[in-house]
């Protein structure tokens, strides 16, 4: 359950694994359960496809949304927004932390982290075993280093997020699933979720895959892309 | 090979290497600055040189030695990027060498917006730079598309000896899709044995772009001429997408046609007998896909992320400029599908 996850949940993972789809779906159903939600998108790294783009309908939903101090989606300035750390200090709010790719991405987080009780904090990593560079246990585990020692902050969790967005079936879910529990076994961090997106799995979801079951509307995608 | 989730961006940049591609120079831009990162990384592990230029204008000029020392070369930027490469663009053009070139295009004009745009048609289809001369240009709808257009671009430019220009949006190049990577050269290509490689003892090369008496300036041009006219008897290429029964034709090309399909989808749902003719080459413009519809076709929907600038090629094409109704948007804003459903309806009245 979302509930039982840690009250700061950050959301990392390699450039273009669709930690933003994840956070966003995350934020969506984590508010309704009626908390009070925070979400802060400090992507400095890409320039569309944010989470801020989803502001209206975060905002409709009771969210907090935080992003760059400086407001414009056609803007491309590495700024984030002093209003990033309330939410860390307040224990009232939920917080979801939506970052940017890689090692690069995680950069930000050095203005938190000073402030992060690592007791309250959950560091999921979002894994698409279809992107080179982590489709191999290999790959994710030198992924996960690169990241931990950019942040100073340790995965607690990864999400099974394997798929080839329209082309997704049963298969892509089983063969991230496998590259994964190769990882588990050796760094012991388990899988916290496995996550698709309902209406373009053609098959059903095989059973017994680690993680709990994350399915997912597509937010960050219009119908013709 | 099995596909991989790629951003259009690296994933052209992997094409070009698989495509034989060693060389790279160019400049970061937004949206198109994944293409250097990416191959800043992967060309020097296949033994390949990436140079980040000082500016566009150099990086244009490496790619023009490059070309001329015979070597499969590619530079990529963005709309105001691509500005500053025209001059070099000409003189590549003018000495007949091959080199490719991707423009992943953004709003402008001038600096513009870095959302997606297609306002550089008639700077890439036209001639940004001065002179009689085409380029070869490329359109792809999709990432996938885009890694395939990109192999073929240097085969053309090896085989026509011209530079050929990869014409996508930043949307394509921000976009992650499943792709593969099959390269087959389709082309039989001759060796370039008038490449520069080196003086040692070997026979004297030349590459010629100075032609300064106007006759044989002139028979340089016409030339040119000919492989142009080669290219536009070969090379035109396009996607029919549910024309066989069409009245009614939209007429649009990368990014925007993936949203006229979305909108040819409700439309056909209400009954309308409408499909989309989608050039995949812009130069040549498929002036055959329009002839052999003839009289057929009603009305041609042009659709485009800019204000128009195909609208006097199909003109041409169809050869009937009242046939044609233009929906544009333009300076980066993406039209929503219901939008071009709307200008579907318009244009085509009740007429089902």
């Amino acid at each position: 359950m979302l509930t039982d996850d840690k009250r700061i949940r950050i959301i990392t993972g390699h450039y273009g694994s669709g930690k933003t789809e994840f956070a966003v779906n995350y934020t969506m159903k984590l508010s309704q359960k009626g908390h009070k939600i925070a979400i802060a998108d400090l992507d400095i790294v890409n320039v569309y496809f944010r989470s801020r783009e989803k502001k209206k309908e975060l905002e409709a939903a009771g969210v907090m949304v935080i992003a760059s101090s400086i407001e414009g989606a056609g803007l491309d300035v590495p700024a984030v927004s002093a209003a990033m750390t309330m939410p860390a200090r307040e224990h009232s709010f939920d917080y979801i932390v939506d970052l940017g790719g890689n090692d690069v991405g995680t950069m930000v987080l050095g203005r938190l982290k000073p402030i992060l009780d690592p007791a309250e904090v959950d560091f999921f990593m979002v894994v698409n075993a279809y992107r080179p560079d982590t489709s191999t246990p290999e790959g994710v585990i030198e992924q996960k280093e690169k990241l931990e020692y950019s942040s100073g902050l340790k995965v607690t969790g990864f999400i099974n997020n394997t798929n080839l967005i329209r082309e997704t079936n049963a298969q892509c879910l089983l063969n991230g699933d496998a590259i994964l529990r190769e990882v588990t076994k050796q760094t012991g961090v388990p899988v916290r979720y496995v996550s698709y997106v309902e209406e373009l799995m053609t098959e059903e979801v095989p059973r017994g895959l680690a993680g709990e079951l994350f399915p997912m509307k597509l937010y960050m995608r219009q119908t013709w892309m | 090979m099995a596909k991989v989730l790629m951003k259009g961006n690296e994933a052209v940049g992997k094409a070009a290497i698989e495509a034989g591609c060693r060389f790279f120079f160019g400049y970061p831009i937004t949206p198109q600055s994944e293409v250097p990162e990416y191959l800043s990384s992967e060309l020097p592990k296949v033994g390949g040189v990436f140079v980040q230029a000082e500016s566009e204008v150099a990086a244009i000029n490496m790619v023009y030695g490059a070309a001329g020392a015979g070597a499969r070369v590619l530079t990529s930027s963005s709309s105001p990027g691509i500005a500053l490469k025209q001059e070099g663009i000409g003189y590549i053009s003018n000495a007949g060498l091959p080199a490719v070139i991707i423009n992943m295009m953004r709003g402008g004009p001038g600096l513009g917006t870095i959302q997606p745009g297609q306002a550089d048609y008639n700077m890439a289809v036209k001639g940004g730079s001065n002179g009689d001369y085409h380029n070869i240009v490329l359109a792809p709808a999709s990432v996938q598309e885009a890694v395939d257009m990109v192999m073929e671009a240097f085969d053309l430019a090896d085989y026509y000896g011209t530079p050929v220009i990869v014409l996508a949006d930043g949307l394509i190049g921000q976009m992650m899709e499943p792709v593969e990577f099959n390269y087959v050269c389709k082309k039989e290509l001759a060796p370039k044995t008038w490449a520069l490689t080196g003086k040692g003892d070997g026979e004297k090369h030349m590459v010629e772009n100075l032609v300064i008496e106007p006759d044989e300036c002139e028979a340089w041009n016409k030339k040119h001429f000919e492989t142009y006219a080669k290219i536009e008897a070969n090379e035109q290429a396009w996607e029919e997408f549910l024309m066989d029964d069409a009245e009614y034709a939209f007429v649009s090309y990368g990014t925007s046609s993936r949203i006229v399909r979305s909108a040819i989808g409700y439309l056909r749902e209400a009954g309308y007998k409408v499909g989309m003719i989608r050039p995949k080459t812009l130069w040549p413009f498929p002036t055959k896909a329009f002839e052999k519809l003839d009289k057929k076709i009603k009305k041609y929907m042009d659709v485009e992320m800019s204000m128009g600038q195909m609208v006097q090629d199909v003109a041409y094409a169809c050869n009937d400029k009242n046939k044609i109704e233009f929906y544009g948007r333009t300076g980066g804003v993406v039209p929503a599908v219901d939008e071009i459903v709307e200008f579907g309806k318009k244009v085509m009245g009740g007429d089902k």
